[in-house]
């Protein structure tokens, strides 16, 4: 019986080529507008550490006071020197680290090469197994190596093919600002989307690389100077790098491992005690004003997802109804012109529940049709975001089989549902007013 | 021509007007706030910098093993370094003129404060500050960006001095830009007056005002001060550097390329990579990709949606025009004439566009609502409500057109016949 409704379908279809090509034609770029952005939402939004991020949280210390806070009384977003690594010393968490960015030069061995520029960040040796960095050679670094400021180096297999031709470089050494490193550890592929260790300074997205990873406090003593924002609620009192590690300017970001709820409430503790510490000392003066967010809170609030994406998929979901409204009218029109047909059928003994299957069956036809060319549209939609998104978005928007097959899914659900109603109007056609009529 | 009839038959096929209607109100409901997106976004984009952005480029360069600049010794040597690189750029063959400059408009890499007419104040606070993008640069900037001084002198070579990065200084001169100026003195006569820059206790004077100069954020996070520019003479002396350099007109692509051989011959210790040369039609493209990209893609989805609501009407339409095939031969018939029944078709879609647009305006407002209300939008002025209106009126009619013709042309004999 379906084949045969299947060949009604194409029947009718094939009768009216002009009405059945305006219903697969928007089904077509409606579906393949809302997937397009979709694409892109689903590559901004996504968890870039799923296995992890409700462990991971990012503690915010008020060492600005009131006017240092936004509208909704949040204190600064990065840590000052002196807070990030008192938190360091205490060492509170199952593992935490400090960070911030850096771009030095490296100078290749070949005298003939011109140095270069890498960006990456130092931080402390915990970051690695917090954040289950991947390793191609080699490993992070020790406690001790951070404690001894030993002059070792975390290099990505990008920059490790730049400069060893991809070998196991682990006990080469590298130039960095006219120091030499020794290589403890090659990364394996690793640039996570959003670069959530430090959205502050990243802004979320970053098409870049990073390729060097130093221990915290050996970049601090080989004053190299941090490349992310510096914020400032007073001029620091005194000069140079020194100067801003002893002012209370923010530069540094700050991410610990908080395995269960007590251990989140301990760190909370800890981190009201460590205000009203420093608010005991003088040094703050209001009480303590901390917050404790968990990764996607964290993300959330620093509104990593940019609004024109979300905007974007708002707009085109909007383009998809009104397609779908506009495919729920052809429809009708399509099946209440078949009225006095219907009518034969109905007096000839179909049931409603066989003019449901037959309409339903080449709503569905519709739908499948529309689905291929949205396809097709997704394809050519996906391929070229790069014109209109930022790169450093555009390039995380993939194709895939989920995405594909959700396209198809998209297309045929909406279309059935937008079939729903003129097939019920169909299956209510009196009989006997379409035969009397004719 | 009675309206009572056709609103009669309208309601003989109620569920086909509810969905035109609905159709149209979403498509207006959309266009208005797309169309609103786009001309924001053609407004920011078009918003000049004040600079003279032709012939115009921006080398960004770091030295390799560069002397610390938190001494003075250190300050010493970068500096010579830098004075090495301008005198060299400046001997270009196609170069007009040259500064260093710490940043430029939409680099979106800036040093943002705060200033105030008194001295000593908290720079956070909003009541007595003014806030602020500082360009650090020399006397040759206002030749190099082509900005247009309106009031008091430019630098000299006197004014202009070096300092680390990282060092605290109050300089004792700055030019101000007319925004600025009109912010913290609106009376005017802002040259030679006192300002405090950050919350400092000395006075620095205003010498000068330029007329017109943007700050390098280009995010709507600078949409309050975009224009509050504060041009201090100082080379800051760093492990890096930025030279705006303009050329003389035609020579931007040669000048560009002998850049970054001219750097390595002064000195092979530096990292000059792809994007250290960059002119400054680049940097503008580069600041509002994502504006002009938002506006391409409103624009994509406003025509597919006009169309699909066209072709939604003409396939409607359509459909009616069949239906009533006999009874249109029975008008004709009884007198009525082609144009009559062309009327009687493009007055019903003007009926049902107008409710549909009415319905409309008030989604329109509310998505409008819900954008600013989550997504940091502004309010839909009320003219591009107006400019939605006439776009799905005047389209619904366009589409009309086609099937009320064919049935304008129904000979009156169908009456005879049986359906």
């Amino acid at each position: 019986m379906f084949a045969y409704y299947l060949d009604l379908a194409l029947r009718s279809l094939k009768r009216s080529p002009g009405l059945t090509m305006l219903m697969v034609l928007a089904i077509g770029f409606g579906v393949a507008a809302s997937m397009t952005s979709w694409s892109v939402f689903r590559a901004v939004s996504g968890d870039p550490i799923p296995w992890k991020s409700s462990q991971l949280f990012v503690p915010q210390i008020d060492n600005w006071g009131p006017n240092g806070r936004n509208a909704n009384g949040d204190p600064p977003n990065a840590m000052d020197y002196t807070d990030a690594t008192a938190l360091m010393r205490d060492h509170r968490a199952k593992l935490q680290s400090a960070m911030y960015q850096i771009s030095p030069s490296v100078v290749p061995a070949e005298a003939t090469k011109h140095p270069i520029n890498v960006s990456g960040h130092a931080v402390y040796g915990e970051f690695f197994p917090m954040l289950d960095v991947p390793f191609l050679y080699g490993s992070g670094w020790s406690a001790n190596d951070d404690t001894n400021r030993a002059q070792v180096v975390v290099i990505s297999s990008k920059l490790n093919q730049k400069l060893f031709g991809g070998a196991n470089s682990v006990g080469k050494s590298v130039n960095i600002e006219s120091r030499d490193y020794r290589v403890v550890g090659v990364l394996d592929n690793w640039n996570p989307q959003p670069r959530f260790y430090d959205v502050v300074n990243s802004g979320g997205f970053d098409s870049g690389t990073e390729d060097v990873f130093l221990p915290f406090q050996t970049a601090i003593q080989a004053n190299i100077p941090n490349d992310g924002n510096t914020n400032c609620n007073a001029t620091p009192k005194e000069s140079g790098f020194v100067g801003l590690q002893h002012s209370e300017c923010i530069w540094i970001a700050y991410m610990a491992e908080l395995d269960d709820a007590a251990a989140v409430t301990t760190y909370r503790d800890y981190l009201q005690g460590y205000a009203h510490e420093q608010q005991q000392a003088g040094r703050f003066g209001w009480a303590p004003n901390n917050r404790l967010r968990n990764l996607p809170a964290w993300l959330d609030n620093q509104q990593v997802v940019p609004s024109d994406t979300k905007v974007s998929l708002l707009v085109a979901l909007g383009l998809l109804l009104v397609c779908l409204v506009n495919t729920v009218g052809l429809l009708l029109a399509k099946f209440l012109r078949r009225s006095a047909e219907i009518g034969v059928r109905r007096a000839l003994g179909a049931p409603r529940k066989a003019i449901y299957l037959q309409f339903l069956t080449e709503a569905g036809m519709v739908g499948v049709a529309g689905g291929v060319l949205g396809l097709l549209l997704t394809c050519a939609g996906v391929a070229s975001v790069g014109w209109v998104m930022p790169k450093d978005i555009a390039t995380l928007a993939r194709l895939d089989v989920s995405l594909l097959v959700l396209t198809l899914l998209v297309a045929v659900a909406a279309t059935m549902l937008a079939g729903l109603y003129p097939t019920y109007r169909a299956s209510r056609v009196q009989p006997a007013w379409q035969l009397k009529s004719n | 021509m009675k309206l009572h009839p056709m609103i009669s038959a309208l309601r003989k096929h109620k569920a086909g007007v509810v969905l035109i209607a609905l159709q149209i109100a979403l498509t207006l409901a959309i266009v208005c706030n797309a169309i609103f997106i786009i001309g924001q976004r053609i407004d920011r984009v078009n918003r000049p910098t004040g600079l003279d952005e032709g012939n115009l480029f921006l080398v960004t360069q770091q030295w390799v093993g560069a002397p610390s600049a938190d001494t003075p010794d250190g300050v010493a040597k970068l500096d010579a370094m830098q004075k090495e690189d301008l005198a060299a750029l400046r001997n270009l063959p196609g170069v007009a003129s040259v500064t260093p400059t710490n940043s430029i408009p939409l680099l979106n890499s800036s040093w943002n404060g705060a200033v105030s007419t008194k001295p000593n104040t908290n720079f956070t606070d909003k009541g007595s500050n003014v806030r602020t993008t500082y360009y650090f640069t020399d006397e040759n900037a206002l030749s190099t960006f082509g900005l247009r001084l309106v009031a008091g002198r430019n630098f000299t070579t006197t004014d202009v001095q070096n300092h680390g990065f990282r060092d605290q200084f109050t300089d004792p001169v700055v030019i101000v830009t007319q925004a600025l100026a009109d912010k913290l003195f609106p009376q005017g006569g802002a040259v030679g007056k006192a300002i405090y820059v950050d919350g400092s206790g000395s006075p620095t004077t205003i010498v000068g005002v330029v007329a017109r100069l943007q700050v390098p954020g280009s995010g709507t996070w600078t949409n309050n001060f975009a224009w509050n520019s504060t041009m201090v003479p100082v080379r800051l002396d760093a492990n890096f550097s930025r030279y705006a350099v303009r050329t003389r007109p035609g020579q931007l692509d040669a000048t560009m390329r002998a850049a970054a051989p001219t750097l390595y011959k002064v000195n092979p210790l530096r990292v000059l990579d792809d994007d250290s040369v960059t002119s400054f039609g680049d940097i503008r493209a580069k600041a509002y990709r994502a504006d002009v990209g938002m506006a391409i893609l409103m624009g994509v989805i406003c025509l597919v949606l006009l169309s699909v609501t066209a072709a939604g009407i003409v396939g409607l339409t359509s459909f009616w025009v069949g239906q009533r095939h006999r009874q249109i031969g029975v008008r004709r018939a009884l007198g009525a004439r082609k144009v009559d029944i062309l009327h009687y078709f493009q007055v019903e879609n003007l009926l049902i566009a107008g409710s549909g647009a009415v319905i409309g305006i008030a989604m329109a407002v509310c998505l409008n609502l819900a954008l600013m209300r989550y997504y940091e939008m502004d309010r839909l002025p009320v003219v591009y409500t107006l400019i939605g209106v006439v776009a799905v009126l005047v389209l619904g009619q366009c589409a009309v057109f086609v099937p009320a013709r064919r049935a304008s042309n129904v000979p009156p004999v169908t009456a005879t016949r049986a359906a």
